[in-house]
């Protein structure tokens, strides 16, 4: 395998605490190593360059029956964005929903090496399986949906805890999952009934469970199991004026809760998507930021993570597990909405959204998003996202680092804004002169969600050991001045490196990569009442036999790799 | 002796009921018998193992006389016919699995050819109103756990989908749904008295062709609105009571078919149908299917979408998908000639095409790649006979309502048999020779 020996770039890696020092970095047999290791390497001259981990993405919709419905009933999101085939290459299209194989080269231009998808139904998780075969170059793993699955309702109702962590054990073998996602916990399933849980203390219909019980149940079994990432969290009340207050109840669900993992993550709770999260004011005519009051929250508190969730401002595709927030955002939009309830399990919902900057709402929420970052104390756990594609499109990160690492971009955002007047006085964003820099994006996209997924053994350091995933921007963050070459180096990597293998040089895909799909294999005690419940539930109410649930590695998974963990000591 | 291979997945339908069991020989070679199966299933089963099966690949010169060739001969001449043409269409593909599906999109990209399936000749109509208005919809086991009201517009399961009422949609007994039938109320949109309709509550026989005026009628009841005494030759009254009856339920779902996908119309009666399942929407919950015929019609709009983004009709002739039924979809080039090479795997437009059609393909270069002799071999220059998916082989496959579930091999194909997968990978491999590249 072809050796590389990486000059002259000026390095970020907050595992290391390097801070743009000018250090080699040295890749061998698909891990970084010593540059004393290499006999014969390539060099790659990175002078004037940035140099960092692959980025690491903890929460993006990139493949599954959702993703691929809204594929399939937008053609419109095609248009002018298809381009042919060439080299390495399949033809690729889509802006908000790319093709599977548009979405696998877009992150490795922008020099993303792993990515995590971020909700996947139990029973569609073979067609999850079947997308991330199709999905080239970047490693990915999927999370299986536990907040609205009649076991978790009913053994959590009953306190059930052990049963709990043996469901999840079983459900994360048999789909191949990575973690325990958690999507509007018991609404959905009163949405079964066309209903909704709007608060943490909604008791479920028929269940007569709530929310609170079902986030916190599921974070004591997820700890219980000693998983390598914490519950991920898409709480209650998502989208509705007034939501902090939801949002800032479910953060207090976990105050003086401890990681018991041994992979290294500090957090209890992942809650994603926080900007959609933050929302005060009772209408939308008083909407406003609540920023100030979740960061306050977050940075007293070093037991959680926080993904921003940030508004693009482009025409976008919704989706997500929260049925009823679907159903509702068609009504509000009057566009088009596709909906699929998951017997048992889940539902998702899907509804084209447009963000423009002459709406008033659009643009205070855009300015949430980067509160939250800005507001930040510790960029280790609050990380940049999209929500890919809800808040807009993943392609955007690159704009995102813009708007971060720029204050003049920003105000040139604003001003750009209809009512950018009523923005600034609706949010913090005017009175906020930080400017991140590149240390803090890596914290944010590489070091930092690679800590939270458990996988900071593997991904988010140039650490000697670590997997050869590098990326090379042609940014030199002592000379440049202006922010637009932000946007432009971090959209089109001047190379990177996955596995030790070179697959982009100057933005162009050089090869597929060798893509791995990562799953969490967590063993338990043997539980009789959980393999008795299972079978009962399988015969009685699900439309698909026991035996053809199970997805296999052989066929569905291109070069799995397994996590092990034990829990049953 | 004999062995019962269970959990075995049925290859015919969009029901795709996955509870079958199989007696088959102990050497694997040889079925027995069906148990579970409806009546079609099980034939399609037990016709693996006819006596008279094509086991060769046949090609027909140009006086239409057949002779046997080698497997070889049959991949270069598929390889060669899909590498030269212009515009090749590759049509079918709703009768096998995921896997071949995903190969055949591969030299479908490298041969700038159109992929289409069955879905341009069925609910192709569907897809595109979903593209208008979206679809409320949901798995069949939230029907059967939930839904306590029943349509059926334009389709007759009793004789196309077999075991739907009884596994999912009339007959079951689910979670909220302890009382089975008992508590369901069924109503049927059939201007026939199908043996569907017969078991209905309600049977509305509305005038043939005016699906469009009884589902705006509906939704007018829905409104309280007033209504003209007849809608669709429909009184008044009973559109009203249908309305009703569908308010008062707790969960609504609507199954439709060919007789409404089809008709006059078309997409726009399906747009109606969904809109009305959104007004229910606000009074109860409600969701909508399509009855998909094929197993595996669904799967093939899947791999298409995450390929290239559409479900059908996806013409790769320009270097990029372009999709525009009426223009890129099948019938409509093979009338205006504008495909110069067809090949069909997995379904029969000989038997479903319009006879101009079937005329176009049979003075083309053409093959079939098929386990049964059709009305298509009898068009096309080369037949390909192939294993039976679900039967001889496995693979992802996706039922009416998009859950993927992997069929199972029961026995053995005949010796020397080639998968749809694997001939199609020989065909690839032959075409990246031809074309020289990599």
């Amino acid at each position: 395998m072809a050796e590389y020996l990486i000059k002259n770039g000026f390095v970020f890696d907050p595992v290391l605490g390097i801070k743009g020092d000018r250090t080699d970095i040295a890749v061998k047999d698909g891990k970084i190593v010593e540059s004393t290791a290499l006999s014969n390497p390539q060099v790659i001259d990175a002078a004037g360059k940035t140099v960092m981990a692959a980025g690491v993405d903890i929460h993006a919709h990139v493949a599954g029956p959702k993703v691929n419905a809204g594929r399939n009933f937008r053609p419109e999101d095609k248009l002018f964005t298809y381009k042919a085939g060439k080299g390495a290459m399949r033809m690729a299209g889509g802006f908000s929903i790319p093709t599977t194989f548009k979405t696998g080269y877009e992150y490795a231009r922008m020099g993303y090496g792993t990515v995590m998808e971020a909700a996947m139904p139990p029973l569609y998780a073979r067609h999850v399986h079947e997308e991330m075969r199709d999905t080239p170059i970047i490693d990915e793993g999927a999370y299986p949906v536990f907040g609205n699955n009649w076991f978790v309702l009913e053994y959590l109702k009953n306190n059930e805890l052990e049963n709990t962590a043996a469901y999840i054990s079983w459900l994360l073998q048999t789909t191949r999952g990575y973690a325990v996602k958690i999507v509007n916990p018991g609404g959905t399933e009163a949405w079964g009934w066309g209903l909704n849980c709007n608060s943490i203390h909604d008791p479920v219909p028929y269940f007569d469970i709530t929310p609170a019980q079902i986030m916190k149940g599921l974070m004591e079994a997820n700890e219980y199991l000693k998983l390598p990432h914490s519950i991920h969290i898409h709480t209650n009340n998502l989208g509705n004026p007034g939501n902090y207050e939801t949002t800032l109840d479910t953060f207090k669900l976990f105050e003086g809760e401890k990681p018991k993992d041994s992979f290294g993550r500090s957090q209890v709770m992942h809650h994603t998507h926080v900007q959609f999260h933050s929302y005060g004011g009772d209408n939308w005519g008083n909407f406003e930021s609540k920023a100030d009051v979740m960061m306050d929250y977050v940075n007293a508190h070093d037991n959680l993570t926080i993904d921003i969730g940030q508004v693009t401002l482009d025409e976008t595709t919704t989706m997500t597990a929260d049925g009823p927030f679907e159903h509702h955002l068609t009504e509000l939009n009057h566009l088009k909405w596709a909906n699929r309830d998951v017997e048992l399990e889940t539902a998702a919902g899907i509804v084209p959204y447009i963000y423009s900057p002459d709406i008033k709402v659009c643009g205070i929420q855009w300015a949430i998003g980067l509160e939250l970052a800005l507001m930040a104390k510790d960029l280790m756990r609050v990380f940049i996202t999209t929500d890919h594609p809800n808040a807009g499109p993943f392609t955007r990160y690159p704009r995102v680092m813009k708007w971060l690492m720029s204050q003049k971009a920003r105000e040139a955002q604003i001003d750009a804004m209809k009512y950018g007047d009523k923005v600034r006085d609706a949010t913090f964003i005017a009175g906020l002169d930080r400017e991140l820099d590149l240390y803090e994006i890596a914290q944010m996209t590489r070091a930092g969600t690679a800590k939270a997924l458990g996988l900071g053994h593997m991904y988010g350091s140039l650490k000697v050991g670590m997997e050869g995933d590098v990326a090379v921007y042609d940014y030199n963050p002592e000379t440049a001045d202006d922010p637009e070459l932000i946007e432009k180096a971090f959209g089109n990597a001047a190379y990177l490196f996955k596995a030790g293998e070179m697959v982009v040089r100057d933005g162009d895909i050089l090869s597929n990569g060798r893509k791995r799909t990562l799953w969490v294999d967590v063993k338990v005690n043997d539980n009789p009442q959980v393999r008795r419940d299972i079978t009962e539930k399988f015969l009685k109410y699900y439309t698909v036999s026991e035996a053809n649930y199970e997805v296999h590695e052989e066929g569905y998974l291109r070069n799995p790799f397994r996590i092990e963990v034990d829990a049953t000591q | 002796m004999a062995k019962i291979v269970t959990d075995v997945v049925c290859p015919f339908c969009g029901t795709l009921c996955d509870d079958l069991e199989v007696k088959v020989t102990d050497d694997d070679k040889q079925i027995l018998e069906v148990y579970n199966a409806c009546v079609i299933g099980t034939e399609k089963f037990l016709h693996s193992q006819a006596k008279d099966r094509l086991k060769v690949p046949m090609k027909q010169d140009e006086e239409g006389n057949w002779s046997e060739v080698s497997i070889n001969e049959a991949v270069e001449y598929t390889a060669q016919m899909l590498a030269k043409a212009k515009k090749p269409l590759m049509y079918g593909w709703s009768s096998t699995n995921c896997e071949a599906q995903s190969i055949g999109g591969e030299i479908a990209e490298l041969c700038g050819a159109v992929v289409d399936n069955t879905a341009t000749v069925c609910h192709g109509t569907t897809l595109i109103a979903v593209q208008d208005v979206g679809v409320p919809s949901c798995t069949l086991g939230e029907v059967k756990n939930r839904a306590d009201r029943i349509i059926f517009w334009g389709c007759n399961p009793a004789h196309a989908h077999p075991r739907h009422m009884s596994r999912y949609s009339i007959f079951p007994r689910g979670f909220f749904t302890g009382k089975g039938h008992k508590a369901r109320k069924m109503i049927v949109v059939d201007p026939r008295t199908t043996d569907t309709a017969k078991m209905a509550d309600i049977h509305m026989q509305l005038e043939q062709g005016r699906d469009y005026e009884l589902l705006s009628a509906l939704r007018v009841a829905l409104r309280g609105a007033p209504l003209p005494e007849k809608v669709a030759g429909i009184p008044r009254e009973t559109i009203i009571d249908a309305a009703e009856t569908l308010k008062s339920g707790r969960f609504v779902v609507i199954f439709f078919g060919m007789g409404v996908t089809q008709s006059l119309s078309k997409n726009h009666n399906i747009d109606i149908a969904i809109m009305l399942t959104k007004d229910l929407n606000e009074h109860t919950k409600a969701a909508i299917m399509p009855m998909r015929g094929h197993y595996n019609v669904t799967g093939s709009g899947e791999v298409l979408g995450w390929q290239f983004g559409y479900p059908f009709s996806v013409d790769l002739s320009r270097g990029f998908a372009r999709y525009n039924p009426g223009d890129s979809s099948s019938n409509d080039l093979l009338r205006r000639d504008e495909v110069d090479a067809v090949f069909v795997l997995g379904s029969d437009p000989g038997a479903h095409f319009p006879i101009s059609s079937v005329k176009k393909i049979a003075n083309l270069p053409s093959v079939c790649v098929d386990p049964h002799y059709t009305p298509t071999t009898a068009v096309c220059k080369l037949h390909m006979p192939v294993a039976f998916v679900g039967v001889e082989v496995g693979g992802c496959t996706y039922r009416m309502d998009a859950v993927p579930i992997h069929a199972r091999k029961v026995v053995d194909a005949p010796e020397g048999m080639l998968t749809d997968e694997e001939f199609l990978k020989m065909v690839l491999k032959r075409i990246k020779e031809i074309k020289g590249v990599a």
